[in-house]
């Protein structure tokens, strides 16, 4: 569930890197504080260990297919939500780079779903609430599983949230969110049932390591309000000047809303969603102006509409033109061959 | 300074929640001496050599370097004179690239980044292995790794030498490199090892520890020349001191030219 | 080859390509990084249905490929191993968008089709751009080029040791995984259990290997600064080649090339 460049508008994939960067500015400041100069290399070898940990496949029991093991919840269990944070970043850093999972753009958005979820919602909401103090066998079990399960499905809907919002697939938003929720269900309960049996194997062979969740502060709920605050703030300003940039016509996005309903605001769909999403838009100005995609064909007209107006809105792929672009592309491609295999001939020869 | 003095008193240690450690030990090596710590598998011996630099405080007991016993104030004194090669060179060489790695120390000693460069590069010269600086630590062979890591302790200057199984993993001739290195050395050294051999190619004294306790101490080869210690301990002799099975000599004619 | 010995393979793979030696490899990491960047961000705002216009960014990628003498064909199956989501979820677009935009001749081609091969597109470029620049970039310049950029140095350097010590514990992971398939001698994964206890124990070993190298850090005096030799410094190349290729890529997010040059091929004609 990485989301990819591909599929991202340089709007979202900005607010999300700005968001993540905010996040893991504050929490290398929290660490920092803490003064525990041991944790930087544990925090290393446990970004290691789970980068090896999640490639070890193994059986999920009944279907035959494998899965592997998310990171973010045992990470948070060991290092404490704010180191935790940084450690899955880095992770999907290192997984971005050399397994091309995402990209470098949407590395923002993974970092966000796969690490801001689990350490800052899933761990000190659920699973601490549940753990408490003393910890017992079915309790862990417990708080592992719930909070593996809703670490995911808030994944999954930011997914959802920025694919929709991004515009370059078509899904809607209802399809899209009825396609990922249950798959991840099924994803959260085995990774919930993995993170168990490792939290379980370590409190019974060495307990002492599990002591920071129980031991550390409680989150503050002045520490979670910064981080939501700072979050929202940073969100406001790069949604505001990214959607500024937008508008300039640099993003497809409006341009095709344009060509489907015939003037730039968009004319909701008469049911739900849509509609909502617009007005929490408005109000929390979150990428105002930037519409979130229409559905084109619950358009009853659109689609007469936009054969007969497409052309005119779409100079870049009318027919006559298009054409053109098709021949001049190949030639391109040609010439990039060339240039490629004329460079490379001069570098085998040397 | 002559008092480089590592000292131990009645210490005694055993982690948490287990009796494994170790018990009452006493021992006092002087300036430049060599002593192989030397017992079977868990006798103690990486748990001993952790309470040297303060790894690991005791639970009872204390050791002291030179004149000071370690305190949690002065342990980063001591830890600059006593240098430790681990027995996982990967633990040791935990930064991006060989050079690197070399001046994690000096750097902390607070040399400027020029002279820290120049003492790692020397520090590398001398345990051969110059033409690796600019490799990253996971392209190195065992015996480079293990060299490197000897490099990343001389680079501090440090007056007292640990090395926990400095030996393991090398193929003979690097095994035979590493001896003659250790031999230049006028450090005081304190060496746990399983190669009883190098033991009596460097060290003239033996620790001998056998379940968390020292049974004995003393001359090197008058402690391998005991067969029922050495029995007791775990061990067996070191192999040219055995008489040879194939050959049938007598190992005492061989010892004796 | 288990699939984590696949991974490992390739890891190495990529750390050994980015320590040749060729002027692209030679550059400063972080004018690599930021050209990378702004290469992605271009390629991602070009609209949703534009495809003859983003094949000319396919210079970017196919020249940096060329000058450092790295194998295509590798980067070219990675990227095909790593389409099947952007894939799946741009097979979506046709169904879903089936508004006439494009005629060939008599035949009419859908907006979703033509967005879906625009997907596509993007997808190679951009996860091909990533994957050179860390063939051509070795980890460790990323990390420092993330250094310069003023990110904090907890997180560079932690980001450091987890590169460093990825060697060390795929290396454990997959002695762990081979004898325990060694041993049940089945092809499959462990079930939950196992990997529960596998997991566990090469969590224990790594949390033991953190104590064992914080120890050799005090060793060496380390008091919670870590000092980086980090003296890399611009250069008139570097900064030519992050302007150049950023004019380039605004003249083609401009104009579209393509179709300049097509429409003067069809006019001759
Ligand atoms: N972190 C630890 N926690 C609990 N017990 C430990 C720990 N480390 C070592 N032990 C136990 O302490 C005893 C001494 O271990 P130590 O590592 O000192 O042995 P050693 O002589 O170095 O053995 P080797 O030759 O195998 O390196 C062993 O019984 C071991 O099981
Ligand atoms: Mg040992």
């Amino acid at each position: 569930m990485h989301m990819a460049d591909a599929l991202i508008s340089p709007a979202v994939g900005g607010t999300l890197w700005a968001a993540t960067a905010g996040t893991m500015a504050y929490c290398c400041r929290k660490v920092k504080l803490e003064m525990d100069d041991r944790k930087v290399a544990l925090m290393g070898v446990l970004g290691a260990f789970i980068f090896s940990a999640q490639m070890i496949n193994f059986t999920i029991p009944a279907t035959g297919s494998s899965g592997h093991l998310g990171g973010g919840m045992i990470l948070a269990i060991l290092l404490g939500p704010y180191a935790a944070f940084l450690v899955m970043a880095s992770v999907l850093t290192v997984q971005a780079l050399f397994f091309a999972d995402g990209g470098l753009l949407a590395l923002g958005c993974n970092i966000f779903n796969l690490a801001f979820f689990p350490c800052f919602i899933a761990y000190p909401f659920i699973y601490k609430k549940i753990v408490g103090k003393i910890p017992t066998e079915k309790r862990i079990f417990i708080a592992s599983m719930l909070a593996a399960v809703v670490g995911l499905q808030l994944g999954a809907l930011g997914v959802v949230i920025e694919t929709v919002a991004s515009g370059i697939s078509e899904l809607p938003f209802t399809t899209f969110l009825l396609l990922m929720q249950p798959i991840h269900l099924a994803i959260g309960i085995v990774e919930g049932l993995v993170t168990a049996a490792v939290v379980i194997f370590i409190w019974k062979a060495r307990p002492d390591i599990l002591r920071y969740s129980l031991e550390a502060k409680p989150l503050k709920g002045v520490m979670v309000r910064n981080v939501a605050l700072g979050l929202l703030a940073v969100a406001l300003v790069t949604g505001t000047a990214l959607s500024w940039f937008a508008s300039s016509r640099l993003d497809g996005l409006e341009w095709s809303i344009e060509g489907v309903t015939g003037s730039g605001e968009l004319q909701e769909p008469d049911h739900g969603i849509h509609e909502s999403l617009a007005a929490i838009q408005e109000k929390s100005a979150f990428l105002p102006d930037y519409g979130f995609k229409t559905n084109e064909n619950e358009h009853g007209t659109a689609e007469s509409e936009s054969v007969t107006e497409a052309p005119a809105q779409w100079p870049a792929v009318d027919a006559g033109t298009s054409t053109a672009g098709l021949v001049g592309g190949l030639l391109t491609l040609l010439t990039a061959g060339c240039i490629g295999l004329l460079l490379r001939r001069k570098k085998t020869t040397v | 300074m002559s008092h480089h003095i590592v000292k131990a008193d009645t210490l005694c240690y055993s982690y948490p929640a287990t009796d494994c450690g170790i018990h009452n030990i006493s021992f006092s090596i002087t300036h430049g001496e060599s002593v192989a710590l030397v017992g079977e598998n868990g006798a103690g011996k990486s748990t001993l050599l952790h309470h040297l630099n303060g790894f690991l405080q005791p639970d009872s007991g204390s050791v002291s370097i030179g004149d000071y016993p370690i305190t949690q104030k002065n342990l980063k004194a001591v830890r600059r004179s006593v240098g430790m090669v681990f027995q996982d060179p990967d633990d040791q060489l935990f930064m991006p690239t060989v050079l690197d790695d070399v001046c994690f120390g000096p750097l902390n000693l607070g040399l400027a980044p020029d002279s820290a460069k120049n003492a790692a590069l020397h520090a590398l010269e001398r345990v051969g292995a110059a033409h690796l600086v600019d490799r990253p630590p996971y392209r190195l062979s065992g015996g480079e790794k293990r060299s490197v890591a000897i490099a990343t302790v001389l680079a501090m200057s440090p007056d007292v030498l640990i090395m926990d199984e400095p030996s393991s993993n090398l193929d003979p001739r690097a095994r035979q490199r590493l001896i003659k290195l250790l031999m230049s050395f006028k450090h005081t050294k304190i060496i746990a090892t399983h190669d009883l051999d190098m033991a009596v190619d460097l060290c003239e004294r033996t620790i001998v520890l056998h379940k968390g306790k020292i049974t004995a101490d003393g001359a090197t080869l008058d402690i391998f020349q005991n067969d029922t210690l050495m029995n007791e301990s775990g061990l067996i002799k070191p192999l040219r001191m055995q008489g040879c099975s194939i050959c049938g000599q007598d190992p005492e004619r061989a010892e004796s030219p | 080859m288990t699939f984590l010995e696949r991974n490992f393979l390739d890891i190495r793979n990529l750390d050994l390509m980015a320590r040749g030696d060729s002027w692209p490899h030679r550059l400063d990491p972080r004018v690599k990084v930021l050209t990378t960047m702004i290469f992605i961000i271009t390629v991602v705002s070009m609209d949703k249905y534009s495809i003859s216009q983003l094949i000319p960014f396919a210079v970017f990628p196919v020249s940096l490929l060329a000058a450092s003498g790295l194998p295509p064909g590798y980067f070219l199956k990675k990227i095909l191993l790593v389409s099947p989501f952007a894939l799946m979820v741009g097979l979506f677009n046709p169904l879903l968008d089936q508004t006439i935009l494009l005629h060939i001749g008599s035949l009419g081609i859908s907006g979703g089709w033509i967005s879906l091969v625009s997907i596509m597109l993007r997808f190679t470029l951009t996860v091909g751009a990533a994957l050179i620049l860390i063939g051509i970039t070795s980890f460790n310049g990323i990390c420092l080029a993330l250094e310069k950029f003023r990110v904090p140095k907890v997180f560079v350097v932690q980001l450091l040791f987890l590169y460093r010590y990825i060697f060390v514990l795929l290396d454990e992971a997959s002695r762990m995984s081979r004898a325990r398939s060694l041993r049940s001698l089945d092809i499959k994964g462990p079930g939950i259990k196992t990997f529960g206890s596998m997991a566990g124990n090469l969590l224990l070993r790594a949390t033991g290997r953190a104590e064992r190298i914080h120890l050799a850090m005090l060793c060496r005096g380390f008091d919670g600064n870590i000092h980086t030799m980090n003296s890399s410094s611009l250069y008139l190349k570097d900064i030519l080649f992050l302007l150049g290729w950023t004019v380039v890529f605004y003249l083609l997010r401009t104009y579209n090339f393509p179709e300049l040059i097509g429409n003067g091929v069809l006019n001759f004609t």
